[in-house]
């Protein structure tokens, strides 16, 4: 992550057009409470979009910065029952996503008033059942294959390689089932897809198609700094990583590059959702169809690095942009449901059979 | 004498750790056991209740075999800390005062390093690239580098980096205040100076000895960050686990219940281990 930061640092606040903005009058003078994690996106967000926001529609952004794991929807549903929202919009990864959707945490948000959220594909629109809409795609991310360039001259084409008998002893993997996704990698290498992964038989069984990689595993990592250390020095020159970290490393002049599998890499996203407490749901629907504005998304691209949650050719990123965060193949899409339903089971058969 | 001492402190004294202690240990002791029995919503948090179906899923194998890995990883640092910490007490005892301020400042702001930098420092030492690998290889004792973590070695090392500090400053006073003339009454009456060490100089060390090997133990049950760098997946303590469920799985009752368990378990380590000591110190 200090890779992007040095990467931002450089390259500075660019001078960006002052874009139209929707219902600029309704909401002028406001102010907005938004969540995003804290670190690297917050000072992200406040340096490159909150003051184009607020210059665009007049709504004052205070920037919260939400803790890691899913401490905040803690926090949010506790303070949602003393009717009171800590954010109005928060930035919520999609386990955290589903979870509060099941308890009815989040508002429900009114389509009509947010023609920008037309831009986004089916999978990000999150709806409860009955079809209300409560929440839309903010920033997705790529978990792709990375390798060292000075062990692996010519790139892998396959997470297969991860099961190659040669590459014992040299792979760091994400340690946890629900960070990682390989049970989805490994059902689009050997199953055909992650529809396997629908019963407890099939996850069973793609569990012990994984864990035939454990003899190559040299690194379980839970700390993204210790894997990438690891990685640009070829102390373990295999693995999964972030793919615009990686990119961001190799233009420092790392050893290190990141590859899209044939079976697509993992898009994992965070998403922007309201607590059904907030009494800025007009503001916050304004700040949500903003962020679904081309522009902005290709601004995240540039800025972020992540990869924009809108089709490419609505973007006006270059060749060379785009490569940087994002490909044209077809992702691996986790299957999140996983996570929340069976989410114990899971956890403890990966400990047992997987990193066990 | 002691009617006077006890005048000199006044008699509400007592009562601030007490207070302090009921604050910042009891009370959070009893949220933790509160949520331990409550009820995991799947998917979701946990909501009131009392049920014991936490605790239950920590019955199994997999757990049992994780609890036994965490206590034997820390007796054995503990072990190995006391090993250390008690010839090289010793010996910093019977340097001069200079030296031994020295020493003991030295020591002291090891103890300022977090368990995050000891771990990546010593992950750094012992890869393949940047470390002792390269050396022993330039040395020629072996043909090429080679990497000496993750493993158990590297596990304890840290460990033992980690909690040797404290072991010293266990041993330090009661070894500093120890009676040389007793030692030299015993080489006087014939005894070789093994046999003084082994059955005057230890022996009298016995109960600091035995606070040491507590306190490491105890200590290091808690570290949770340096297995995940320097260990191996089947060294991942209990610590680890308990981490994975609070803050990865949101399962605050399973964390709750495995904390609750490993605190027995360790109080139940050093009560057996004080037992044991003194019946020992009864026999002699």
């Amino acid at each position: 992550m200090m890779k992007r930061r040095d990467f931002l640092a450089s390259t500075g606040v660019a001078a960006l057009g002052t874009l139209a903005a929707p219902s600029i009058l309704l909401a002028q003078g406001q102010s907005l409470k938004v969540g995003t994690y804290g670190g690297y996106f917050e000072e992200s967000f406040k340096t490159h979009i909150y003051p184009d926001f607020t210059a665009a529609t007049g709504i004052e952004v205070d920037s919260i910065a939400e803790p890691t794991g899913e401490a905040w929807l803690v926090q949010l549903q506790q303070a949602a029952r003393a009717g009171q929202a800590p954010a109005d919009v928060s930035m919520m990864a999609q386990v955290a996503r589903i979870r509060g959707e099941r308890v009815g945490l989040w508002a429900e948000l009114d389509q009509s008033a947010m023609p920008n959220v037309k831009n986004l594909p089916d999978h990000f629109l999150h709806g409860y059942e009955d079809g209300g809409l409560y929440g839309t795609g903010a920033v997705a991310w790529y978990i792709s294959l990375v390798t060292n360039t000075d062990v692996y001259p010519e790139p892998p084409e396959s997470w297969t390689a991860f099961w190659d008998p040669s590459n014992e002893n040299r792979l760091g993997l994400l340690a946890l089932a629900s960070n990682s996704f390989l049970l989805e990698i490994t059902a689009h290498c050997y199953f055909g897809g992650t529809d396997i992964l629908a019963t407890e038989d099939g996850v069973l069984e793609v569990m012990h198609k994984l864990a035939e990689v454990k003899p190559n595993v040299r690194l379980w990592y839970r700390d993204e700094g210790q894997f990438q250390q690891a990685l640009e020095t070829g102390e373990i020159p295999m693995g999964q990583y972030y793919h615009d970290v990686t990119g961001l490393a190799a233009a420092d002049g790392k050893p290190v590059r990141s590859t899209f599998p044939k079976e697509g890499a993992v898009l994992d996203s965070g998403s922007w959702v309201v607590s059904k407490a907030s009494n800025a749901l007009e503001a916050s629907q304004v700040f949500i169809d903003y962020m679904s504005q081309p522009e902005i998304q290709s601004k995240l691209s540039r800025f972020v690095g992540t990869a924009p949650t809108i089709p490419r050719d609505m973007t006006d990123l270059t060749d060379e942009e785009f490569a940087a965060v994002s490909s044209e193949l077809p992702p691996i899409l986790p299957r999140y449901d996983l996570y929340v339903e069976k989410a114990d089971w899971v956890n403890q058969k990966w400990s047992e059979l997987v990193t066990g | 004498m002691s009617g006077m001492r006890q005048n000199s402190t006044p008699g509400w004294l007592p009562f601030v750790p007490v207070a302090w202690l009921l604050l910042f240990f009891l009370v959070p002791f009893a949220i933790m056991l509160t949520v331990s029995v409550a009820h995991r919503v799947p998917g979701g948090f946990y909501e009131p209740g009392f049920e014991f179906d936490s605790y239950l899923r920590f019955f199994s194998v997999f757990f049992g075999r994780i609890l036994l890995t965490s206590i034997l990883i820390s007796a054995g640092a503990a072990v190995i800390c006391v090993l250390l910490a008690f010839p090289f007490t010793l010996s910093l005892a019977r340097m001069k005062q200079r030296g031994q301020t020295i020493v003991l400042v030295i020591l002291l702001s090891v103890l300022s390093l977090s368990e995050v930098i000891i771990g990546f420092s010593l992950s750094t030492l012992l890869s393949k690239t940047a470390g002792v690998g390269n050396l022993l290889a330039a040395l020629g004792f072996i043909e090429e580098s080679r990497a000496y973590t993750p493993s158990l070695f590297a596990l304890m090392a840290g460990m033992c980096y980690l909690a040797l500090p404290y072991s010293v400053l266990v041993l330090y006073p009661p070894v500093s205040r120890l009676d040389p003339e007793l030692g030299e009454a015993a080489r006087m009456m014939g005894a070789s100076p093994f046999q003084t060490f082994r059955t005057v100089t230890v022996p009298m060390l016995r109960k600091p000895m035995m606070g040491a090997l507590i306190l490491v133990f105890v200590f290091t049950l808690g570290v949770y960050l340096l297995p995940q760098v320097l260990g191996q997946p089947q060294h991942w303590t209990l610590s680890v686990h308990i981490t994975d469920q609070a803050i990865f799985q949101s399962n605050l009752p399973f964390a709750a219940a495995m904390a609750v368990l490993l605190l027995l378990v360790s109080l139940a380590m050093v009560g057996l281990s004080l037992l044991l000591g003194r019946d020992k110190v009864t026999d002699t």
